[in-house]
């Protein structure tokens, strides 16, 4: 019995799908260009906008990224192989574990690719923050990882697009991705301060402050994290109750 | 046994029930097959195989009863690896190629067998190279046939295998499933076609309503349907009462109607007439294996009267050998 088989095949699958790979990997580029390359000397909440933007941009393919095996779970789950994978020895945590995989190997060129593109309007970093700052977004993602995968489980092929598509934007918007912050104080900044992507924008300004997020920003992406994997698993049964 | 592990004690249905929602999908199934036997559920669309099987595999939780695969429940089972399955429905998985499939199902399991011999075995080796989303009904239903086998199982348990496959395919599936039971193992398929069911198990299992009707060797089926039945109008009489007259083998009812299948007919009907006078619209007739199935089968009562004659109908068609 070998688990590496199947995480060697869950990858192959991932990078199989080219359409929804590419895509992936080119709506935050498209973007991150349309949008940055006008305002090249503006300023954003006290960082230059190219850094803002591109952070912001990470963030939003990476999110992308994050959910996506959540899709694949719906399909495989919707076609009826989830059935046929529960008839074998596969635990179901190995399946999980091996989509985990796969989002990171899509979130991880996502990010570096609108690095580069960063790196073409300007923003320069030192190698240590590049680090730091890939390190938070990656660290950042384990929620929505586990949000595409309780959505997965839950919703069918034809409702999880839109819902997944809706539930990142919503994300994004409240957390400030798309370049604009919907409060700076207030009941609504407090709120907003609980939102993982919050964390996830707030990672590239802390990263070249150095000083990388508070102990609230990890404690947020945690306590997320957690409740949706203990979410993921009541979904995990209820969809294997339902046969 | 195939298995290191030497799992003993076979398939032990006791009692098995399970309802969605007004539908008594299995009511109260009592079942044991031993191991190396090959057996066949045999019964119409709705039947009640789909979810007997289901309850054997751990996919759905019976209401009542319980399920006993080699010793353990439904999902000890599986995780040691010891069934392999064949479901009805279900896509294969995307973006893989046919061999890639039967790799990784193989790696599923503690003993598996070479891929390359399965895949030629089933004759998947012909397009191993394609996508699963590229296939035929036939092709897919052959890596189906290969991702069950190739983990090696003791118990194979097959959802209508056949379906959708055209007369020269299925010839050759069950050669090969001839090949594989003749390993030792256990294998529980259900189709509707009694000419398979008669042709490839040892054993038939006869289910309709959610109940076993009949069951025992081909042979015996066949001796059943060799007899005669005498059906006739009689509310409210205890069926034991009348399993009980001389020669009668079994006695069934539906509605008002009862239905006694006879060892001889001529002693069964005087028995009858003389025990329940009120018995009336008397019919004998020389039953068939399909005209059996039919009546037992059939239930004007249900709304889905219609297609299960047009199953039985299919069924008939088979014709016994």
């Amino acid at each position: 019995m070998s688990t590496a088989i199947h995480f060697k095949y869950e990858i192959v699958r991932t990078f199989r799908n080219r359409i929804f790979y590419a895509v992936t990997l080119a709506l935050p580029l498209v973007l991150f260009y349309a949008i940055a390359t006008g305002q090249r000397s503006a300023t954003q909440d006290g960082v230059s906008f190219p850094l803002y933007f591109m952070t912001a941009m990470a963030v939003y393919g990476a999110m992308f990224a994050a959910v996506s095996p959540g899709a694949r779970l719906a399909r495989d789950r919707s076609g009826g192989w989830t059935r046929q994978q529960r008839i074998t020895p596969l635990r179901a945590r190995t399946d999980i574990a091996a989509k985990v995989v796969t989002a990171y190997l899509i979130a991880l060129p996502s990010v570096v690719l609108v690095f580069l593109a960063g790196v073409s309007l300007g923003v320069r970093l030192d190698a240590t923050q590049w680090l730091e700052l890939g390190g938070l977004l990656l660290a950042g993602l384990t929620p929505f990882i586990a949000l595409g995968i309780v959505l997965g489980y839950l919703l069918s092929v034809d409702a999880l697009t839109p819902a997944i598509g809706g539930v990142v934007v919503l994300f994004a918007l409240v957390g400030g991705v798309y370049g604009f912050q919907l409060a700076h104080s207030g009941p609504l900044f407090d709120v907003m301060k609980a939102i993982p992507s919050y964390w996830l924008v707030q990672a590239g300004k802390t990263a070249f402050g150095g000083g990388g997020w508070p102990a609230q920003g990890w404690i947020v992406i945690a306590a997320w994290t957690a409740v949706l994997v203990g979410a993921a698993a009541l979904a995990y049964r209820r969809s294997a109750a339902r046969g | 046994m195939v298995d290191n592990n030497a799992p003993a004690g076979g398939i032990v249905l006791s009692r098995l029930s399970k309802s969605y929602g007004q539908v008594r999908a299995v009511r109260s199934i009592d079942l044991t097959i031993a191991p190396g036997e090959t057996v066949a559920l045999l019964g119409p669309n709705g039947a009640g195989k789909t979810t007997t099987i289901d309850m054997i595999l751990g996919l759905t939780h019976p209401d009542a009863g319980t399920v006993s695969v080699f010793g353990r429940p439904p999902a000890a089972a599986v995780r040691a690896g010891w069934v392999g399955g064949m479901l009805q429905t279900g896509s294969l998985l995307e973006h893989l190629k046919v061999r890639e499939l039967v790799t990784l199902m193989a790696s599923y399991y503690p003993h598996p067998l070479p891929v390359a011999d399965v895949m030629r075995l089933t004759g998947a080796d012909e397009f191993a190279g394609q996508l699963t989303t590229k296939l035929s009904g036939g092709q897919a239903q052959r890596v189906r046939f290969a991702s069950a086998l190739v983990g090696n199982p003791d118990l194979l348990v097959l959802d209508e295998p056949t379906a959708g496959i055209d007369v020269a395919g299925r010839h050759e599936f069950w050669q090969a499933m001839r090949a594989v039971a003749g390993q030792g193992k256990t294998v529980l398929f259900a189709t509707h076609y009694l000419e398979e069911a008669d042709a490839y198990a040892d054993r038939i299992v006869l289910i309709a309503h959610g109940q076993i009707i009949a069951d025992g060797p081909a042979t015996e089926i066949k001796a059943r349907a060799g007899s005669r039945m005498i059906r006739a109008t009689l509310p409210g009489i205890d069926l034991a009462a009348l399993g009980a007259l001389p020669g009668v083998v079994s006695a069934d009812r539906h509605g008002d109607a009862v239905l006694l299948s006879c060892s001889d007919a001529d002693t069964a009907l005087r028995a009858l007439l003389g025990s329940f006078p009120a018995a009336r619209d008397i019919e004998v007739r020389g039953g068939s294996l399909e005209e059996a199935f039919l009546e037992l089968t059939a239930d004007e009562e249900t709304a889905d009267a219609v297609n299960v004659h047009a199953t039985a109908g299919a069924v008939a068609a088979g014709g016994p050998r």
